[in-house]
């Protein structure tokens, strides 16, 4: 870990109607890390992300960004330079794919209503510009069969992917990934981790997982974070993490013999 | 043909009217879900404020947009303080907020104006006329019937080519995802129900030259207006236009050919009839719901 986190939680702590989702949660994230949270089902991965995007208001503990306390509203969030994708895929379905897409260029647009009335070349040169990069992210993702697609009717696996491109279209410092592969066939997730590694070397974008396949985990995070009912429980690099006696019981419910 | 065309003309400039006020109440429910009950109060309440501040030598311009100043200012009031704080409530919930709003309202408007007609000074007159061949137009129906859709294309600019249009759409779709991509969900919502509001309170003051201005003169447009919006698909800005003109033109032929008594009848019938055939609105989305 780098000396200045880029983004820092701190005593983070949430419960819902007495249970404790989150209890004290101190997490570190360096610039351009590539770190997974992991844990069994309701040990509060998503709800530790929910809270980061101020869609939860935690009752303590702060969450640094930058060296900045974030702001509560999750577009406010967004605004700094946080993206994320959503467990239960929360698409524009009705929209096609270029369009969703497209729509990660909100932040950027900077044309105004007398642009956009009169058609003006401003406004034209604008939409080619966010067009052009759109198609670069699409491409990226092997997605640009499916531009014309509704969302609603894509598979499930490319869903992920069109949320992966919304997200990087925002052009985010720092990507929160929730479940990208779940869904996914074989192939997909094998693709999926060739592009994760390559959303953080070539992009040089700082990404957080949250992810029940432990093979796509072990094999691309620099380290780990264990949750396990709202309590970290372990932190270290993949090969510590696989052999840490609290883990393997969160895992397996009790201690191999 | 001459008459049919004259029928048409006043069902065009009706039409207009019930084209803005559904456009009002789809703006809210497309992005909402919520039905707005108040929509027609909203209005006449604008229409109000606009007929005080000539009274007190305002300029017309600057009296009317400070009506619809008015009604944009109470639908964002509404959305803040009411329906915000509110946001745990059922979407019934909201829309009997909505009819709470409707009776203040109302009630506001009884108290501070009186339950009296009260004559809307208007530049343009009922009586004079222009004619296009045979047809004659008033001066007013021609001012309704442009002035309508100007307001529609503006409307039309704004949602399809605008940053903020795109928000909205945005919003209106899917507001959590909206708002990870920093679309200030919130601020959207204010917006849309101060534009619903104006447009609301556009419809009422190019009614008031045509009924005279009372507490109630909404009444009948807003139920025409919201049966439009039905009819045209409740998430479709085209099919609200679309439902009223068609609802306007629709009413005005049949007052003219066969029963001016029961033309609000026919009206409904005709929604009816729509409906069967295409339950979700002429222009509406079909859903699929997926299992």
């Amino acid at each position: 870990m780098s000396a200045q986190p880029l983004l820092e939680t701190t005593g983070l702590s949430i419960a819902f109607g007495g249970i404790a989702a989150l209890d004290r949660v101190d997490l570190a994230v360096g610039a351009r890390e590539l770190v997974s949270v992991i844990g069994p089902n309701g040990a509060g991965k998503t709800t530790l992300f929910n809270c980061i995007c101020g869609l939860y208001r935690p009752d303590a503990g702060v969450t640094r960004f930058q060296d900045e306390p974030l702001p509560r509203r999750p577009d406010a969030v967004a605004r700094r330079g946080i993206a994320r994708t959503f467990q239960n895929i929360e698409l524009f379905r009705m929209s096609t794919v270029l369009d969703n897409v497209m729509l990660g260029r909100h932040l950027h647009i900077k044309t105004s209503f007398a642009d956009a009335a009169l058609g003006t070349p401003r406004w034209k040169r604008d939409e080619v510009r966010h067009r052009r990069r759109v198609e670069e992210i699409l491409d990226f993702l092997d997605l640009q069969a499916t531009r014309r697609r509704r969302v609603g009717d894509l598979p499930m696996g490319q869903q992920r992917l069109v949320e992966i491109a919304r997200a990087l279209a925002t052009e985010p410092i720092l990507l929160l990934l929730d479940e990208p592969s779940s869904g996914m066939t074989a192939e997909e997730k094998a693709d999926l981790v060739f592009r994760i590694k390559d959303i953080r070397e070539e992009w040089g974008i700082t990404v957080v997982l949250v992810e029940h396949d432990l093979k796509i985990v072990m094999g691309i995070s620099d380290w780990i974070a264990v949750l396990d009912h709202g309590v970290k429980i372990a932190q270290g690099t993949p090969d510590v993490i696989q052999r840490d006696p609290a883990v393997i019981t969160a895992y397996l419910g009790e201690t191999p013999a | 043909m001459t008459q049919l065309a004259q029928y048409l003309v006043g069902g065009l400039a009706t039409g207009s009217l019930y084209a803005l006020v559904a456009l009002g109440v789809v703006l809210l429910y497309r992005s909402s879900r919520v039905l707005n009950f108040a929509h027609g109060d909203i209005a006449t309440l604008g229409t109000f404020v606009a007929f005080t501040l000539l009274g007190r030598k305002l300029p017309f311009s600057l009296a009317i947009t400070g009506g619809l100043a008015a009604a944009a200012l109470v639908g964002v009031l509404f959305f803040f303080f009411v329906l915000r704080p509110a946001k745990e409530a059922s979407l019934l919930g909201k829309i009997v907020l909505t009819l709470g709003l409707a009776l203040v309202l109302s009630g506001a408007v009884q108290v501070v104006w009186g339950t009296d007609t009260l004559v809307f000074p208007f530049p343009l007159s009922d009586t004079r006329v222009h004619r296009i061949g045979q047809v004659v137009v008033s001066e007013t129906s021609l001012g309704t019937i442009v002035t309508g859709i100007v307001l529609m294309t503006l409307l039309y600019v704004l949602v399809q080519g605008t940053k903020i249009g795109l928000a909205m759409r945005a919003v209106a779709q899917n507001a959590d995802a909206a708002q990870a991509l920093g679309i200030p969900a919130r601020k959207i919502y204010a917006l849309t129900w101060a534009l619903a509001a104006a447009l609301g309170g556009a419809a009422g003051v190019l009614l008031a030259p045509v009924v005279y201005l009372d507490p109630f003169m909404m009444l009948d447009p807003f139920l025409k207006g919201f049966a439009a919006a039905v009819m045209g698909g409740m998430d479709s800005l085209p099919g609200a236009v679309l439902g009223g003109f068609l609802l306007g033109i629709a009413e005005s032929v049949f007052a003219g050919y066969i029963s001016f008594k029961f033309k609000t009848t026919m009206a409904f019938a005709v929604i009816i009839l729509v409906l069967l055939v295409r339950p979700e609105g002429l222009l509406g989305r079909v859903y699929h719901r997926r299992v």
